[in-house]
């Protein structure tokens, strides 16, 4: 039996010191390699996005001169009259050598469709233009546009190419001339959805989620909130209310699509509310916000200290008047902030609205609540699925749309809470 | 803050009740349903007619052929739509839902033909294949290689296990799940097909046709055919970073990404637009549209839809849906149809 040597506890720390700041150091190590792991996905996610994006805020424009033939424009029939025409003249004036019925054609495929529609605009908003000749800028045709941006290379064999060795030579010559050029793309943010890429544009589902933005928070916010209220301020404390507890907390797990079948079978089927329409949508997404902001309100008035409810109604205030003028204002913010946060959830939702029909085609831009309409994050989901290579860039562009809209109301919660959050 | 939540709640209910006295209201565009198969060449239609008429412009939902014929039998009224696409024609069982809701009269027009392709990156050689060469690599059970006629679980690892001038490299095949139309077509064009060239397989298609069906129609799922989702845009970007593999999606996809991938060579014909007008290119299928005759005149624009729809500018051999990628029919066909569309002739299905 030898005596066990006697060691001070500073010794024994001192042994085991290096073991553990090593520790502590890996220990560190591992959160920071999952930080920027993190975020080196989120940098190569954005900048995938961009990369492919950012060419979409400029698109090829030919510049024409337009002859307004009074031959072609009768000025009693102005919403009918062979505008193409007028473009497909025009595009032919610039090789006036090309003579061939198939070159024609090729050539004449230069500028875009929609070339027509602004001249028609031009037209029925200044008929005295009739007669005379006008340099417009029109839009080139979506596979003009890759190839000026290099989406379609120019060193493959031409049967590989969408555009021939004929197309190349006369776009070559249209820049040397600077009769083409990249602009910036306005028909983007005011057109709705197109199956030609040069004319499709997000407004249409901007302004779908906008209308259905607007009847989410309208129903949500103030439903949710009256929810919360009761539950906190009123509500007895028995089995039943923490039945409603648990199903609420329930609720805000729920995957969305199933909110998207109740609504086909209570909006639709029972109620008749028409298909597609950004109200029904709304509707849908208020069930699926309001647990959110249920939650989030009662526990911005569970963080008001009882000292001011106590207080109001020491001072002989009512319940009513304690709530209404005390505790609500001050549990404003965090409610804002929560319902701002379901209001982004809401903003990027497609599959509730799968259900309700609107994951559509919809090229009318909606005015109201019952006009067919589509999202933003529906109109990212149908162009993905084209074929035309052109809406590969239009679609990381509407996702940046997106990101931006999502990232501003994020700021704005942040902003009211740091703004308008008291701390006790 | 009282005042904010009371104009809040005012502002709600209004809302509400002004849209709901608005939806009482009949609908003044058409709605169309189904297939997404023909979705890109409806909606050129209805782009089309909506900036060329005085009507508005379609709404079109892409639901899936199935899904699209369970919305349009579902009855007849302005709830319900007026037309729906199909990449198949419609089942008798459909019809039957269609007379029990009282859609009795329903226009069938068929549109033009759609070429599905097994495609590869250019990255690679092209390939030739046969039906049979297909289903031998994509079938879950197959008739023993050593000989006979018992079927084993398929065995066949790399292309070159199944014909000695294919390339030794793995089978991968990236294809369409099974909710897809597509899936529907390639299974009932190539893989129907194939299998029926072995005797004792098709033997069996007379003697117990269940079982014909099982074996002919499940694809393996040892990770030699990969269900990649309905997006054949991503079909086409994979193929692209793996030239290894194979793709199976429409003709558009292929017609519209040339440069960077090539169809598969089937039963000796490539998949070209005139190889598959001609018929000569054997997996393409006809696409339809069914149209509701209860709708129109009720419905504003129908008439004038569908004539925009079989005009020859639109679905003839130099119009716009040719651009799309939609195969137009002979000259003959397209005139039959446009006819039937014009005198809305009711479909009596056999």
């Amino acid at each position: 039996m030898s005596e066990p040597k006697k060691i001070s506890t500073m010794d024994r720390v001192n042994v085991g010191l290096a073991a553990r700041y090593r520790k502590e150091r890996r220990f560190r190590l591992f959160g920071l390699s999952a930080i920027v792991a993190s975020l080196m996905f989120l940098v190569l996610l954005l900048g995938s996005i961009v990369a492919k994006g950012y060419t979409a805020f400029r698109q090829t424009e030919i510049l024409l001169d337009i002859h307004f033939d009074p031959a072609v424009l009768d000025v009693n029939n102005l919403a009918t009259a062979n505008y193409a025409a007028l473009v497909r003249d025009a595009v032919l004036a610039l090789f006036p050598e090309v003579d061939s019925r198939q070159d024609k054609r090729l050539l004449a495929k230069l500028a875009s469709t929609g070339a027509a529609y602004t001249v028609q605009a031009m037209v029925l908003a200044k008929p005295e233009l009739i007669g005379s000749t006008r340099a417009i800028w029109v839009l080139a045709d979506d596979e003009v546009d890759m190839f000026v941006k290099g989406h379609i290379p120019r060193d493959v064999p031409e049967a590989e190419r969408r555009v021939n060795d004929q197309q190349v030579v006369w776009i070559d010559q249209l820049i040397a001339s600077s009769r083409l050029e990249q602009k910036f793309n306005t028909t983007f943010f005011e057109a709705g959805d197109s199956r030609e890429p040069e004319l499709a544009g997000i407004r249409g589902a901007a302004m779908g989620s906008m209308f259905t933005l607007i009847v989410t928070l309208l129903l949500s916010f103030p439903i949710g909130v009256a929810a919360a209220v009761y539950l906190e301020e009123f509500a007895p404390k028995n089995r039943w209310t923490d039945l409603i507890e648990v199903n609420i907390n329930n609720l805000a797990a729920i995957p969305s699509i199933v909110f998207g079948l109740l609504g086909l079978a209570v909006f639709l089927n029972f109620m008749n509310l028409p298909r597609s329409a950004s109200l029904v949508g709304g509707l849908v997404l208020t069930l699926m916000t309001l647990p959110t902001i249920i939650i989030a309100s009662r526990a911005s008035l569970k963080s008001v200290p009882p000292s001011i409810r106590e207080a109001a109604l020491g001072v002989g205030a009512s319940k009513m008047q304690t709530i209404s003028h005390h505790i609500l204002p001050l549990a404003m913010p965090g409610m804002m902030t929560g319902a701002i946060i379901g209001m982004a959830r809401a903003l990027g939702e497609t599959a509730p609205l799968l259900m309700i029909g609107m994951v559509a085609f919809i090229v009318d831009v909606p005015h109201g609540f019952n006009d067919p309409a589509t999202v933003l994050p529906v109109q990212i989901y149908l162009w993905a699925d084209s074929p035309e290579r052109a809406f590969v860039e239009r679609t990381s562009a509407a996702i940046m749309v997106l990101l931006l809209l999502l990232l501003t109301m994020n700021a704005a919660a942040v902003f009211l809470r740091n703004k308008f959050e008291r701390r006790w | 803050m009282q005042k904010f939540a009371l104009s809040l709640a005012a502002a709600s209910m209004l809302v509400v009740s002004a849209t709901a006295a608005q939806a009482a209201d009949g609908r003044d565009y058409i709605s169309v349903v189904g297939s997404s198969t023909v979705y890109p060449f409806t909606t050129a239609v209805a782009e089309q007619f909506g900036k060329s008429t005085k009507f508005k412009t379609p709404k079109i939902e892409s639901t899936g052929t199935g899904g699209g014929m369970k919305l349009f039998c579902a009855g007849v009224g302005t709830t319900h739509p007026d037309i729906t696409n199909a990449s198949r024609r419609m089942k008798t069982s459909e019809m039957e839902t269609c007379q029990k809701n009282g859609v009795t009269e329903v226009v069938e027009i068929k549109v033009g033909y759609d070429g599905i392709v097994v495609a590869n990156s250019k990255k690679a050689g092209a390939l030739q294949l046969s039906r049979k060469e297909l289903f031998m690599a994509l079938a879950k059970q197959v008739p023993s290689p050593a000989g006979g006629d018992t079927l084993v679980a398929n065995p066949y690892k790399t292309w070159k296990d199944i014909n000695s001038a294919l390339p030794d490299t793995k089978i991968e095949v990236l294809g369409p799940p099974p909710t897809s139309g597509t899936r529907d077509a390639f299974v009932e064009l190539v893989m129907d097909e194939g299998c029926s060239e072995f005797a004792s397989i098709k033997a069996l298609k007379k003697s117990d046709e269940k079982q014909f069906k099982a074996v002919c129609q499940t694809i393996r799922e040892d990770g030699a055919y990969v269900e990649a989702g309905e997006n054949d845009n991503l079909i086409v970007q994979k193929l692209d970073a793996n030239p290894k593999s194979l793709g199976i999606f429409g003709f558009s996809f292929l017609d519209q990404n040339n440069d960077k991938i090539q169809g598969s060579v089937i039963d000796g014909q490539a998949p070209t637009f005139e190889n598959i007008a001609s018929g000569k290119y054997v997996v393409s299928r006809p696409l339809y549209i069914y149209v509701k005759k209860a709708h129109a005149g009720v419905i504003p624009g129908m008439n004038e839809y569908l004539a925009e729809f079989t005009n020859e500018r639109a679905w003839g051999e130099n119009g716009y849906l040719a651009e799309k990628g939609l195969i137009p029919m002979p000259k003959e066909e397209r005139k039959t149809f446009a006819a039937d569309a014009k005198a809305l002739k009711p479909v009596v299905l056999k």
